[in-house]
């Protein structure tokens, strides 16, 4: 028998893989804690829900994101495709919850097919095919919205105005949308062939390859599944605003990246995790609303446009954590 | 195809004109695709060749060409800088703070000449961390510059406190309104841009380096090519030239919004690098395809205008068109 | 596999290569870089179709048109670089594609449980739910090994699997292929080191310049005669097989460059040379004995952990190789098509590239002087091409080393480290390139001249250094660089006390 520990200390290296995987969490834990020691009302149901109601949408998208990137690619279509799909879901609305949603959803999941077909037969960077895309979205968006600042939504439909703005079970529905999309979407990474073979083929193109994956389909369901979710986040934005936004989502896609990095999934493939993502979306969403209640307490005025700030530094502080514990764990 | 090639080739060997001409051919699809526009637009446009028509077409894309150059040299290097349109922003708002500062009341002149250099200095200075990300803690390109990408146009809105600055300073403003000989000064300020861009590439050892980093970082290290030190410079000018950008954009508007200023300009460099064929894999760099890339994506949307296509569906074509180009180029390059 | 032939753009790669194993039986192949194990592993692995001859596989004629293809048919093959997911788990890499489901949902026990039984069976025990990244090269063979056998090989090829290896784990894994030939699944064994050939393999074949030069039975094959039938030692006696003109005894004086003592992790424990002004000092060795590792060192590419280099009696440590370059050191790499040419630019700025600080007033290229240097390089050397601005990946291997060459001759150095300067490139430039290297030695420059062949060593050197497993072992100069002694070197090394002492010119 051979003595598998080859790669130095086993506590060490144990450590720092805790560290990488349960540091975003933790985080996430110390400033709600924080914030419910600090700010009066911060643990208050209206707080929950309206900050559910919002963050689930980036949530959506960050899931769909985390398992593109977890192939070693990228999908910048996103916040076109919330645009899109919310015009989509507007005009639809006269038929129907079921005919808008699904119509949402089959927008964005077109988009997506669009991406993977061009990726995987033309053999064109992800980077540059979801540029095109991004601009080409949002080109249909506005066509679709005839150029109109917003579409409403059919007022009689209070199905889906329900799906965005409504509770269910006292939890507001995008937040339900989104826990049992992350659980489909854990158990997918986890235990299905799909999720297992998009981790392989980002940890090993050429290998996935001679191992007899199907490659092309997998990298074509993944950006599928990708556009469905923003297709889905767009619904939700319609129906909470009441109106399809085809000039909302600008910059949607970056701050899903880096919910996905910030979660600890490397932006080169073969990793990742569905929970972290979640945690690095709504720990996004968090700084946000901390500055908030800051504000409110009036001691010091940090302006709200402080949060990019914020999260700018706090996504180069995550990142160069995650390459120095990588860096060792390699050596 | 190779015949033309080894005829293009013979020309290179010859003086500065016969490299530019040899260069010229490097990029013919590009210049056919434009002349084609442009024969279309004469026969079916209204008042297209005119001075009024070249103006304003010139004027929309030339701060993206000048942004454009800087992402062309780092695309070059096997990099992507997607932090150009928040540093115009940051160019932007640091400006009219300067020239509008009571400190210059009395010499509004210096103002004016300090509004010019300190931002686009503190532009450069964040491209320097960009490259300084990327060299010394070894992120990949685009985490790198998603880190500016979203904090810059924070920084921006923090220091303006997001309000818009109105002003009407003739002597600033002359970068982008201004019209020596007729011709708009950010026209002129381009093609040199273009012209130096295209110069430093082709005839100065930085511009070699360039090249040799992004074909084959690795022989290039073996051969004393400063491979850091190039990367970081590639960053710093392409942080430089997002800076002048903003400072054109707040110009033509006499206003400057950290919420607006170079929104979206990334995605607008980095199509009009790539459509100009330039490959994102790195090792190349087409300074005029880059050129002739902007001004196609240009001249679409305005033609699409003028025949009463609205701006939307000119975003779709241009999707179309950095697809087809990317792809046109990635065959041709098989064969 | 009968008389398979293969070329690529017109150069002969194999020509009449035939290879026979028999069912459950460990085969060594063996041969000098280039002569053609690769190529004829890939044809067999269907990642090359070949030019003629056939291919047998469990008595039928096949045609695998991919490696994926001929891994169905039962032909795995397990490379040096292993080509499994470091990052997914043991047991997935095992079963990936072919995992136990229900409902369509992964059964993480069960897999994990089979994959688990797998590995025991061929004696390794291992946490099967760690990524298989974390554990070491040998495991992770040893992982693509019970991949192979899950998924019923018949064949497995196995590319220098022991390079990276040490001495435990190469027992661990002799043992893991003597229990495939227990279960009668053949194995062609490709390597380097002699002593792991015999001790597992049953025959052997012997490849040279594309052809099978020797093929029978372990036991009936000597080490030094292994060697002689690799290096093809008869050739050489048909006379000088080389363009070098011997120029007599190298010139004395004090060395110009000495490295002492160099360690580099395991892959340098202790290797020294030294060469003088307008002397040919060769570095021999196998594969694997630390001779480019020692080159980069000198070049200021790799940091050493211990040892001195010395320039002039002065000691000199370059952190970079722009350090080395400024010092008036060339470093031509193994590797050309890595480490060496820059594919998308020309002629012209890739023999000029080193160069360029010095080429340039004020950071702008004279290219009145560039085109100066590139004309009289290329019509010097005879770099044959249509144009210097001609992209270098149109060149030919031979063109492109000449380029490589000239880039380092035209920073005038004062020595140039020679990393297998004639690999893979035609006869006439070889000799051509050969010439050159001579002369250049005459004209006063010190050459550093890494080789595996013999030819070159014997005929082209002054002195020739020995490395082994990442240190000296010999050093033979003057008419005392013969092939047995070089052979014996090189196969077995002497014992500390044979290397000679100082040798005085």
């Amino acid at each position: 028998m051979l003595n598998t520990n080859l790669t130095g200390d086993p506590r060490r290296a144990r450590l720092l893989s805790l560290l990488g995987q349960y540091g975003v969490l933790a985080a996430f834990i110390l400033l709600i804690i924080f914030g419910s020691l600090r700010y009066e009302g911060f643990l208050s149901a209206y707080n929950f829900s309206t900050f559910l109601r919002y963050n689930a949408m980036f949530g959506l998208i960050s899931l769909g994101m985390c398992f593109v990137i977890i192939t070693g690619g990228i999908d910048l279509s996103v916040g076109s495709v919330v645009a899109l799909s919310s015009v989509v879901a507007a005009l639809l609305s006269p038929y129907g919850v079921v005919v808008a949603v699904l119509g949402a959803v089959a927008a964005g999941a077109l988009v997506g097919v669009i991406n993977g077909l061009i990726i995987t037969r033309l053999n064109i960077q992800p980077f540059i095919v979801t540029l095109a895309t991004l601009l080409g979205a949002r080109g249909v968006a506005l066509l679709l919205a005839r150029n109109q600042g917003g579409v409403g939504l059919d007022p009689g439909n209070t199905a889906l105005t329900w799906l965005g703005q409504g509770d269910l079970l006292r939890l507001p529905v995008p937040g339900v949308i989104l826990l049992i999309a992350f659980v489909v979407g854990g158990v997918a990474l986890r235990y299905s062939p799909f999720g297992r073979h998009a981790l392989a083929i980002g940890g090993g193109e050429d290998a996935s390859k001679l191992m007899g994956l199907n490659v092309g389909r997998v990298l074509l369901g993944v950006y599928v599944l990708s556009g469905a979710l923003a297709g889905l986040a767009g619904m939700i934005l319609a129906a909470q605003l009441g109106a399809g936004q085809p000039t909302e989502g600008l910059g949607w896609e970056l701050s899903a990246i880096a919910a996905v990095v910030v979660g600890g999934t490397l932006l080169t493939g073969g990793t990742g995790s569905v929970w972290s993502t979640l945690v690095g979306a709504l720990l996004l969403g968090l700084i946000f609303n901390i500055l908030n209640f800051e504000n409110g307490k009036g001691i010091i005025s940090l302006s709200p446009y402080w949060q990019s700030v914020i999260r700018g530094g706090f996504l180069l502080l995550v990142v160069v954590i995650q390459s120095r514990t990588g860096r060792r764990g390699r050596a | 195809m190779s015949g033309t090639a080894s005829s293009a080739r013979q020309a290179r060997s010859g003086g500065g004109w016969q490299t530019l001409l040899a260069d010229l051919k490097q990029v013919r699809a590009s210049i056919l695709i434009l002349l084609a526009l442009l024969i279309f637009n004469a026969l079916f446009t209204p008042y297209f060749l005119s001075v009024q028509t070249l103006n304003v077409n010139l004027t929309q894309v030339a701060t993206i060409i000048i942004v454009a150059m800087g992402m062309t040299l780092v695309i070059a290097t096997g990099g992507v800088d997607l932090s150009v349109g928040s540093l115009m922003a940051i160019s932007g708002v640091l400006a009219p703070l300067i020239f509008l500062n009571p400190v210059f009341a009395g010499a509004q002149w210096l103002g004016i000449a300090l509004a010019f250099v300190v931002p686009v200095l503190v532009a450069g200075a964040f491209g320097v961390l960009n490259g300084l990300f990327v060299t010394r803690l070894k992120l990949q390109p685009i985490v790198a510059t998603l880190v500016l990408y979203i904090a810059g146009r924070g920084i921006a809105q923090v220091i303006t406190n997001g309000q818009l600055q109105s002003f009407s300073t003739p002597g600033f403003s002359y970068i982008g309104l201004g019209r020596p000989f007729g011709i708009p000064f950010q026209v002129i300020l381009m093609l040199v841009i273009v012209a130096l861009t295209y110069w430093a590439v082709r005839r100065t050892v930085f511009g070699r380096s360039v090249l040799a980093v992004g074909g084959n970082e690795t022989a290039a290290g073996l051969s004393g090519i400063p491979v850091a030190r190039v990367k970081v410079a590639v960053y710093a000018i392409s942080g430089l030239l997002a800076g002048i950008a903003g400072l054109i954009v707040i110009a033509i508007n006499s206003s400057s919004d950290a919420n607006q200023v170079g929104q979206g300009m990334e995605l607008d460099a980095i199509a009009a690098v790539a459509v100009g064929g330039t490959l994102l894999a790195g090792g190349r760099a087409q300074v005029l395809g880059t050129l002739f890339g902007a001004l196609i994506i240009q001249l679409i949307r305005f033609t699409l205008l003028a025949k009463g296509v609205p701006d939307a569906a000119a975003l779709v074509v241009k999707a179309a068109i950095i697809i087809i180009a990317v792809a046109l180029q990635q065959r041709r390059r098989r064969e | 596999m009968q008389d398979i032939q293969k070329s690529f753009a017109g150069v002969v790669a194999l020509a009449d290569a035939s290879l026979t194993v028999a069912p459950g039986e460990v085969h060594a192949l063996i041969g000098q870089n280039g002569a053609g194990k690769s190529t004829m592993i890939k044809v067999l692995t269907g990642a090359y179709r070949r030019d003629g001859g056939s291919v047998t596989f469990a008595g039928g004629p096949v045609e695998f048109t991919s490696p994926l293809a001929a891994q169905q048919g039962g032909i795995a093959t397990i490379y040096q670089e292993v080509n499994l997911i470091a990052l997914r788990t043991v047991a997935e890499n095992i079963f990936l594609g072919r995992e136990p489901k229900r409902w369509g949902l992964i059964q993480w026990p069960v897999m994990n449980a089979e994959a688990n039984r797998l590995l025991r069976e061929l004696g390794i025990g291992l946490d099967v739910t760690r990524p298989l990244g974390e554990f070491s090269t040998a495991i992770q063979q040893m992982v693509a090994l019970a991949r192979a056998v899950s998924i019923n090989a018949r064949l497995v090829i196995m590319d220098e699997p022991t390079s990276s290896l040490n001495e435990r784990e190469v027992d661990t894994l002799f043992g893991v292929i003597r229990g495939l030939k227990e279960r009668s699944v053949s194995v062609i064994f490709v390597s380097h080191r002699l002593d792991e050939l015999y001790a597992v393999c049953d025959r052997i074949t012997v490849m040279r310049d594309g052809r099978t030069v020797y093929a029978g039975n372990m036991a009936d094959i000597s080490r030094l005669q292994l060697v002689e039938q690799m290096l093809g030692r008869e050739i050489k006696n048909e006379g000088a097989q080389t363009g070098f003109v011997k120029s007599g005894a190298g010139k004395a004086g004090e060395p110009l460059l000495k490295a002492e003592g160099i360690r580099l992790g395991q892959r340098l424990t202790g290797a020294s040379v030294a060469v003088r002004q307008g002397e040919v000092v060769g570095l021999a060795g196998l594969l694997g004995s630390g001779r480019s590792e020692l080159a980069r060192v000198i070049f200021g590419a790799d940091m050493p952990d211990a040892g001195e280099v010395t320039l002039d009696g002065q000691p000199a440590h370059f952190r970079t190789p722009a350090e080395a370059i400024n010092a008036g050191l060339g470093f031509c790499s193994e590797d050309r098509k890595a480490e060496g040419i820059i594919p998308e630019l020309s002629v012209r700025e890739n023999l000029t590239l080193a160069l360029l600080p010095r080429l340039a007033r004020a950071g702008v290229v004279d290219t009145v002087r560039q085109s100066e240097i590139v004309n009289r390089f290329v019509a010097q050397l005879g770099i044959k091409t249509s144009d210097p601005d001609q992209p270098i990946r149109e060149l030919s291997g031979g063109n492109q080393q000449k380029v490589l060459l000239a880039r380092w001759l035209a920073t005038d150095p004062r020595l140039l480290i020679l990393d297998e300067p004639t690999r893979g490139i035609d006869v006439g430039a070889k000799a051509e390139i050969q010439r050159l290297i001579g002369e250049l030695a005459r004209g006063g420059l010190g050459v550093l001249m890494i080789s595996s062949e013999l030819e070159e060593l014997i005929e082209g050197c002054h002195e020739v250094t020995v490395l082994r497993d990442g240190h000296s072992v010999a050093r033979l100069s003057g008419d005392g660089i013969t092939e047995p002694e070089l052979l014996h070197a090189m196969a077995q090394g002497l014992e500390p006390q044979d290397i000679p002492a100082q040798v005085s010119p």
